[in-house]
């Protein structure tokens, strides 16, 4: 019924559009690019947590007459740093609320001299009391932010939560936490921004939304939105880590690129960069959940509370998705969910793949196996007995509409990691012997998309432009850092239009070239995005048709030679597309009730451990990834981002740890900060349920952030299992192991409290 | 632009870098990083860290793999530099780079370079690794997009494919 004829290339492996560069070292990161004339900014940061400024003293041995000097005086419109609240200055003014808050910028033509600048700035201040943990903020002895250092809180109810407790068999309480994580992305924050009267201002830089970028240096320089033109260089990974940041980074190369009339380049080096730029929320959740003795879920409590830092920046968001991951893919008949982001005096967390859903799910997951063992149950059945079903609502009352089997998704995943065999070979040999080996399971779901209204009010727009060769051009500001946005968004194209692959072209992602797709994050390129640039191609097919050019039936071959036809009689052919709400999506902010997501992506992971007790390390042997996305657009790519999430999740789990002293991280750097490398990691079995969703670019949903929901439940799970010892807390380091199993006498199991009824 | 006063603690460095004869001004303790990627516009050597963990940044050093971040400049003297830019002059690179493509071995492509020289490295040692070498010989490239397992496969098919020749 499309009348094209071409082979399929969606669902295909087509060769990465941007890969040969990358593989031949010729693609243009920002830190790859000189402009003539180019100085070379850095950051003078605060030394303390909290205080005001008494005095900034330039010192002796530096010739000051050579560098360029920006403080907040020098902004031309308002010192802040534009995103949902508005709260965080560009450049401190008067006051620091956290150890790496910018307070002045320099820049000089030899960047070997910026260190020693930076260091012969001295900044003297009153020192003010600070707050680092999550309960310090909620005790309120100090009050740093707005009347009560809360950012945000959330409430979602669902049935009667206060006549079940009575009705249950169990009451099962507990309270998992987990600890900050960096992104770590191996290529630094990068800017570079220039200033030219007539152009204005231009930024080129490592990022992820080019719009955000622009909206915020917008309001920093007062310019109009066509003085202001951002330009994504390639990003080397970025995880979130680049949604909100590369907006402080550009705001300051172009405070100096303006002071100075030369562009500027500032490029972080390692430690800056894990030190200031923001990091996953740490988080802290408590569960009290009512069951039957037949393990059925009646009902309970979540708190879930994370910590912010010192702005607000992305932190209402955040916890929003991890208020409404918190209830994870089970049934609950009656829940409430009470959800706050908190202020400290450390630098503000922010995005990072999963957006809070890793936190919640790790507490939700980690609870659903003590309440196993509560009730005597296998953590295999109680997960069964609970699954949410079609046609069952979530915590916020969304129905269920997919036609998903979660119980089916279960028993695939078992047999897949040969759950039965492995786990009476583990009861086994842990008889004897200082290996301890078992096995863990990880339920769990991903909502893609913004949130609730989010994408209405996103309301991106995609572009399809026809090129003179005949071949297209597809514009969207989506970005890519390696996840593959542009050939997933071409082969979609190509698909869509009955052109060959290698027909569409990408546009780099400008703001003066591109329309704003919006931005590049919560899964949402591959359905949302994805599904304008479907639409979008409709609007060029009616065009040829209408204009007699194309046929109902064509090739490849004559789609090209009709576009090229057209440009040459008609000129310039461009459709654009703008996203509209599916009618059944309805969503109630105030009640935090309706369809949260429009489509969800579904998962069971089961991690095989092995836990040394002579060294008290832990090992995942085997790794299997179960999950139902969609339609796999790409099966190299989507394989590629399900081994890439669950890396870093096993990081989250085992490696992974920011030492804290004072709101700064101590340990900056890739030697004390451990990631795993090639000889860390299990084989990662990757497998896909293709149902298909209605929403997405040819059935596609979301996939970026699911794989890092799932795998620091499973491997907890799987180490409390070995030892016969409750893990609540992420990273698990060995010495926490110790701590725990060598000396400390055994806990009660399970490591929740459980109350039982009469 | 007059000669600012830094200049003067400079000197000159010849070196030969993928083939060619190079002399650079530099200060001694210059990273050779730094001089490939400023003086000699050598921009697919990638700096990730800056200390040497990540890999990024490696080259061949007279056929040795190094992290060029580490490498004062000095120390390059006279020596002989292979970077991705001249990597093609070894006849294995390119089927590499092919199974890097087809594999999913490159993702945000930042690490590729870096991990493309160590991989070359490894295979003109070993020509057949087995999977356990692989993941040793590339234990000192981090990579944080792929976890590593395509880059694995892709070595391993780089690996086929040059003995089918």
């Amino acid at each position: 019924m499309m009348g094209m004829r071409n082979d399929r290339i969606v669902g295909t492996a087509v060769p990465r559009l941007e890969g040969r560069e990358k593989i031949t070292g010729q693609a243009q990161y920002v830190d790859d690019m000189v402009l003539p004339g180019m100085l070379y900014g850095a950051t003078v940061r605060g030394q303390i947590a909290r205080g005001k400024i008494k005095k900034i003293t330039f010192g002796p041995g530096i010739n000051w007459q050579e560098f360029v000097i920006v403080s907040a005086k020098d902004i031309p419109g308002r010192n802040c740093i534009a995103l949902i609240d508005d709260d965080q200055p560009c450049l401190a003014d008067g006051n620091v609320n956290h150890p790496e808050e910018p307070i002045l910028l320099l820049a000089h033509e030899d960047r070997h001299l910026l260190p020693k600048a930076v260091e012969a700035v001295s900044v003297e201040y009153d020192a003010l009391p600070a707050i680092f943990t999550m309960e310090e903020s909620e005790g309120r002895s100090q009050i740093i932010w707005g009347s009560d250092n809360t950012f945000k809180t959330i409430l979602i109810e669902k049935g009667d939560v206060e006549s079940m407790w009575e009705k249950a068999d169990y009451i099962v309480e507990g309270e998992y936490r987990t600890g900050a994580q960096e992104q770590l992305y191996i290529e630094n924050n990068g800017m570079i921004a220039s200033f030219e009267g007539k152009q204005g201002l231009t930024v080129w830089g490592s990022l992820q939304c080019p719009y955000y970028v622009h909206k915020a240096l917008m309001k920093l320089c007062g310019l109009p939105p066509e003085r202001v033109r951002v330009v994504q260089m390639e990003t080397g990974g970025a995880f979130g880590g680049k949604e909100e940041y590369p907006s402080m980074l550009a705001a300051h190369a172009a405070l100096l690129a303006i002071k100075s009339g030369r562009p500027v380049k500032i490029i972080y080096d390692r430690m800056e960069d894990m030190a200031a730029t923001t990091k996953r929320h740490p988080s802290r959740t408590r569960h009290r959940t009512a069951v039957t003795k037949d393990g059925k879920i009646l009902g309970g409590t979540i708190e879930f509370t994370i910590d912010g830092g010192a702005y607000a920046t992305l932190s209402s968001v955040v916890l929003s998705r991890g208020a409404i991951h918190a209830g994870g893919p089970y049934y609950w008949p009656s829940v409430r969910i009470s959800a706050k982001a908190l202020a400290t005096n450390a630098p503000p967390h922010g995005a990072f793949r999963g957006f809070g859903a890793p936190q919640s799910i790790f507490a939700l997951e980690r609870h659903m196996d003590c309440i196993a063992r509560a009730v005597n149950l296998s953590h295999v059945e109680i997960r069964r007995r609970n699954f949410l079903k079609p046609g069952q609502s979530t915590a916020t009352g969304q129905t269920v509409s997919e036609t998903i089997d979660l119980g089916g998704l279960l028993d695939r995943a078992l047999e897949l990691s040969d759950y039965s065999a492995k786990k009476d070979e583990f009861a086994r040999e842990n008889q004897n012997g200082n290996c301890k080996r078992s096995i863990g399971v990880a339920a769990f779901l991903h909502g893609a998309g913004f949130t609730g209204a989010g994408e209405r009010y996103l309301s991106s727009v995609v572009g399809v432009e026809v090129c003179d060769d005949g071949g297209v051009q597809v514009l969207v500001s989506s970005a890519e850092f390696g996840q593959g946005t542009k050939t997933i968004l071409c082969q979609i194209a190509a698909e869509a239009l009955g052109l060959r692959y290698e027909d569409v072209r990408f546009a780099q992602a400008d703001t003066q070239e591109v329309p704003d797709s919006g931005p590049t994050v919560a899964s949402r390129t591959a359905m949302v995005v994805g599904r304008l640039v479907q639409s979008a191609t409709v609007g060029i097919r009616q065009t040829l048709r209408a204009s007699g050019l194309l046929g109902e039936s064509y090739t490849a071959e004559e789609c090209r030679s009709a576009c090229s036809s057209y440009v040459a009689t008609h000129g310039k052919l461009r459709s654009l597309a703008r996203y509209e709400q599916p009618e059944d999506i309805v969503w109630d902010e105030e009640k935090y009730r309706g369809s949260a997501y429009a489509a969800f992506s579904w998962a069971v992971y089961v991690a095989a451990v092995t836990v040394d007790l002579s060294t008290y390390s832990v090992t995942v042997d085997d790794f299997v990834a179960l999950q139902e996305v969609g339609r796999v657009l790409h099966p190299v790519l989507a394989r590629g981002q399900i081994i890439g999430g669950v890396a870093q999740a096993i990081g989250f789990a085992l490696y992974e740890k920011v030492v804290w002293a004072n709101g700064r991280m101590l340990n900056g750097q890739m030697t004390n900060y451990i990631m795993p490398t090639s000889a860390d990691l299990p084989p990662i079995r990757v497998y896909f349920e293709e149902r298909g969703n209605v929403h997405g670019a040819f059935g596609a949903k979301g996939i970026g952030e699911l794989p890092m929901d799932g795998p620091a439940p499973a491997i907890v799970n799987a180490v409390g299992d070995a030892l016969g010892t409750s893990f609540d807390a992420i990273p698990l380091l060995p010495e926490d192991i110790f701590d725990a199993t060598a000396r400390r006498p055994a806990r009660e199991e399970p490591g929740a409290t459980v109350r039982r009824n009469p | 632009m007059s000669e600012s006063p830094h200049e003067s603690s400079k000197s000159e460095i010849s070196l030969t870098v993928n083939g060619k004869r190079v002399t650079v001004r530099a200060y001694a303790m210059e990273r050779l990083l730094d001089v490939l990627r400023h003086d000699l516009g050598l921009t697919g050597t990638k700096e990730g860290c800056g200390e040497g963990e990540c890999g990024s940044c490696s080259v061949l050093l007279d056929g040795v793999l190094v992290n060029s971040c580490l490498i004062p400049v000095l120390q390059a003297k006279d020596a002989s530099i292979v970077t991705i830019e001249g990597i093609h002059a070894d006849g294995r690179a390119s089927v590499l780079q092919q199974a890097f493509l087809d594999c999913g071995g490159a993702q945000c492509g930042i690490c590729t370079p870096g991990m493309i020289l160590a991989a070359c490295h490894l295979l003109q040692k070993r020509p057949q690794p087995t999977v356990e070498e692989i993941s040793e010989g590339l234990s000192g490239n981090l990579c944080r997009c792929t976890g590593y397992m395509q880059i694995i496969e892709a070595v391993k098919e780089a690996a086929r494919r040059g003995s089918a020749t």
